[in-house]
């Protein structure tokens, strides 16, 4: 089986973050960045999967400045066989924008399944995957958090809200992954040593002029800040009180 | 003037709430650029088009019907297809969906088809000549992104819960149509759709949410949330990383930065400490209410009214005083 994931390099999100002097852009001094978690399970379902069947290849595709090379890295060291750098000056915020680039570099290479994130933290936006695959006109089954494949089929398990659906699927499919498919591996010593042999291929991407432009940053306004109502049981009634008279929601 | 599409989403033969807010948002657009006609499309098993006079009655102009005994359970390729093709025959100026799993799937695959790009989780719009400028929220929130999308049509999809919806009677004429796909072969099919317990409510759309964290204990003590939830008759129960992890309640009950994403009226916060990557699901629900042990719990910082103290004490004692409550109305 040929499998390809598409991951992301993004900010640690647990920081204040800095909006740049230009007000579109993110002050990038002090952030650490890594690959997104989505991705990193994404990864780690492909590595599965090449186990389970005992043979197959993972190839692991960022867009992005050079820097992207090292989530590419991180991808082999846990066990992938191949990495693409579509090399871009910046990632764009407009994921039809990413979308049409990555799916011009899957259709070329006949993979049996392609891998995604729901969604990545920084755009928060959650909708390359099902994009690329319209593009490509393969078939997609998105947040998936259980995943069984043989034969050239497969079932997942999409998790709603308060509610979970049961799908089935033929292959070549693109699968975008939630959280509890599985617990992302650490790469090994031996790993991240076997890693920097592997091939990584580097080309330009292909960036059509992007339809949504980012205008301005700012940081939202603080919640005002929080009350003590008081301790214990004792503070239930006046608790019910405010949430009567002041916030009215009972 | 332009015209609006809205996607409605629907659950069985249901419209969901985000599917009448979704009307509510076109029809705002259409009337915020010079009046022109809202069309609501409605997919869904038999029974699906005794619904659109509800769409009607929220501001649609036309309602779009496709009704079919294979739509009982979502089909992603056929309301993509389906979407798409209506889309484009149309001429919209944009095209309304709504950030929940059922949108956040559908609309990406749409705005593909359609060649356009596609802005979720949108906060609030305006049209600015050329333009339809959003803002949405980037970081998990912690930073506001003004955007303007060129598009034509600007494909958004709404955050649950900003928009309410409102009452604006149009005539709703009804259209019928068949799916561009046959649901019957499509390449994905969903087998069954498992619903959390009969009358559940709906995270993403409840008024109320009752979350709780590892302050909680145990998996059984999920009771007295559950009961605090009943008390309220209107609130959906949601869970910590920490209680999902563990097993104590399902991956889908999670909100935060990598579970759903809730923004109610209430929110109440039992023995959660409080996270940022919690807090990025949660920080925009209007009123937030904490109970925890621990004084400095991170929650306290957000929340609008807090309780220190034993969620096994507090929890029992609210939920009686909701019940009293509740009585008077
Ligand atoms: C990349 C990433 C993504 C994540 N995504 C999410 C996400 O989507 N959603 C999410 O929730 N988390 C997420 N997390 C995990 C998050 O960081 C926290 O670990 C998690 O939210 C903690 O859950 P908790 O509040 O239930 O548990 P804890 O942090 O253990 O807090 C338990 C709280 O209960 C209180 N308590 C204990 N006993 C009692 C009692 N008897 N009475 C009253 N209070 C009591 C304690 O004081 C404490 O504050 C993510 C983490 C990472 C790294
Ligand atoms: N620049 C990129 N390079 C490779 N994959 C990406 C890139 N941007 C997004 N993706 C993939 O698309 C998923 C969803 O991203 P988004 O639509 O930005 O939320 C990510 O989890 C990645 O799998």
């Amino acid at each position: 089986m040929k499998i390809a994931v598409c991951v992301k390099r993004v900010p640690d999100m647990d920081v204040r973050f800095k909006i740049g002097g230009d007000g579109t852009s993110l002050d990038e001094a002090g952030l650490k960045f890594d690959i997104n978690d989505f991705d990193a399970w994404a990864v780690e379902a492909a590595l599965q999967l090449k186990e389970k069947a005992g043979a197959g290849e993972v190839t692991v595709i960022s867009l992005g400045p050079d820097v992207v090379q090292e989530t590419i890295r991180k991808a082999l060291s846990m066990g992938a066989d191949k990495g693409v750098h579509l090399k871009a000056d910046r990632v764009p915020f407009d994921g039809f924008t990413i979308a049409k680039a990555l799916a011009e570099e899957l259709k070329a290479g006949a993979y049996d399944l392609v891998l995604f994130g729901k969604i990545s933290p920084d755009s928060s936006n959650g909708v390359v995957g099902p994009m690329v695959a319209e593009l490509m006109g393969v078939p997609c089954v998105t947040a998936i958090s259980s995943l069984e494949i043989a034969n050239g089929r497969g079932t997942a398990k999409r998790e709603l809200e308060g509610a979970q659906e049961m799908v089935e699927f033929s292959l070549p499919v693109v699968l975008t992954v939630d959280e509890g498919l599985n617990t992302a591996r650490y790469p090994s010593l031996k790993g991240i040593m076997a890693a920097k042999k592997k091939p990584l291929e580097s080309k330009p991407a292909q960036l059509a002029e992007p339809q949504v432009k980012v205008r301005k940053l700012e940081l939202p306004p603080d919640r005002k800040a929080g009350r003590i109502v008081g301790e214990g049981a004792a503070a239930v009634p006046e608790l019910v009180r405010l949430l009567q008279t002041e916030a009215k929601v009972l | 003037m332009a015209n609006i599409f809205a996607f409605v989403e629907t659950r069985g033969t249901d419209i969901r709430k985000v599917g009448l807010e979704a009307v509510t948002a076109a029809r705002m657009l259409a009337d915020g650029s010079g009046g022109g006609e809202v069309h609501a499309l409605l997919l869904g098993p038999p029974g699906i088009a005794a619904k659109a006079p509800q769409a009607a009655q929220h501001g649609a102009d036309v309602v779009i019907v496709v009704e079919h005994a294979g739509l009982a359970n979502y089909n992603a390729e056929v309301a993509a297809s389906t979407t798409a093709d209506r889309i484009k025959s149309g001429g919209y100026r944009a095209a309304i969906f709504s950030t929940t799993a059922q949108g956040r799937d559908v609309a990406p695959r749409v705005a593909a088809r359609l060649g356009v790009s596609i802005v979720t989780d949108v906060l609030s719009f305006e049209v600015e000549g050329d333009a339809i400028v959003v803002r949405h929220p980037v970081n998990i929130g912690k930073v506001i992104a003004t955007l303007a999308i060129s598009a034509t049509p600007a494909v958004l999809a709404m955050r649950p819960n900003v928009i309410s919806p409102a009452e604006n009677p149009k005539a709703g004429k009804v259209e019928n149509a068949q799916p561009s796909v046959d649901p019957g072969a499509t390449r994905v099919k969903v087998t069954e759709t498992r619903v959390g317990g009969a009358g559940k409510l709906d995270l993403a759309e409840a008024p109320v949410v009752i979350a709780g964290g590892r302050g909680l204990k145990a998996a059984e003590n999920f009771k007295l949330v559950e009961d605090l939830a009943d008390a309220f008759g209107n609130a959906a129960v949601g869970a910590t990383r920490a209680v999902t992890d563990d097993g104590w309640r399902p991956h889908s009950d999670q909100i935060g930065q990598t579970g759903r994403l809730v923004s109610p009226e209430l929110y109440i916060a039992v023995g959660i400490s409080g996270a940022v990557q919690h807090l990025a699901g949660m920080r925009t629900s209007k009123t937030i209410v904490a109970v925890n042990k621990d004084k400095d719990a991170p929650i306290f910082k957000i929340a609008d009214y807090g309780i220190v103290g034993d969620v096994f004490e507090i929890v029992p004692a609210l939920t009686a005083a909701i019940r009293e409550a509740k009585k008077g109305h």
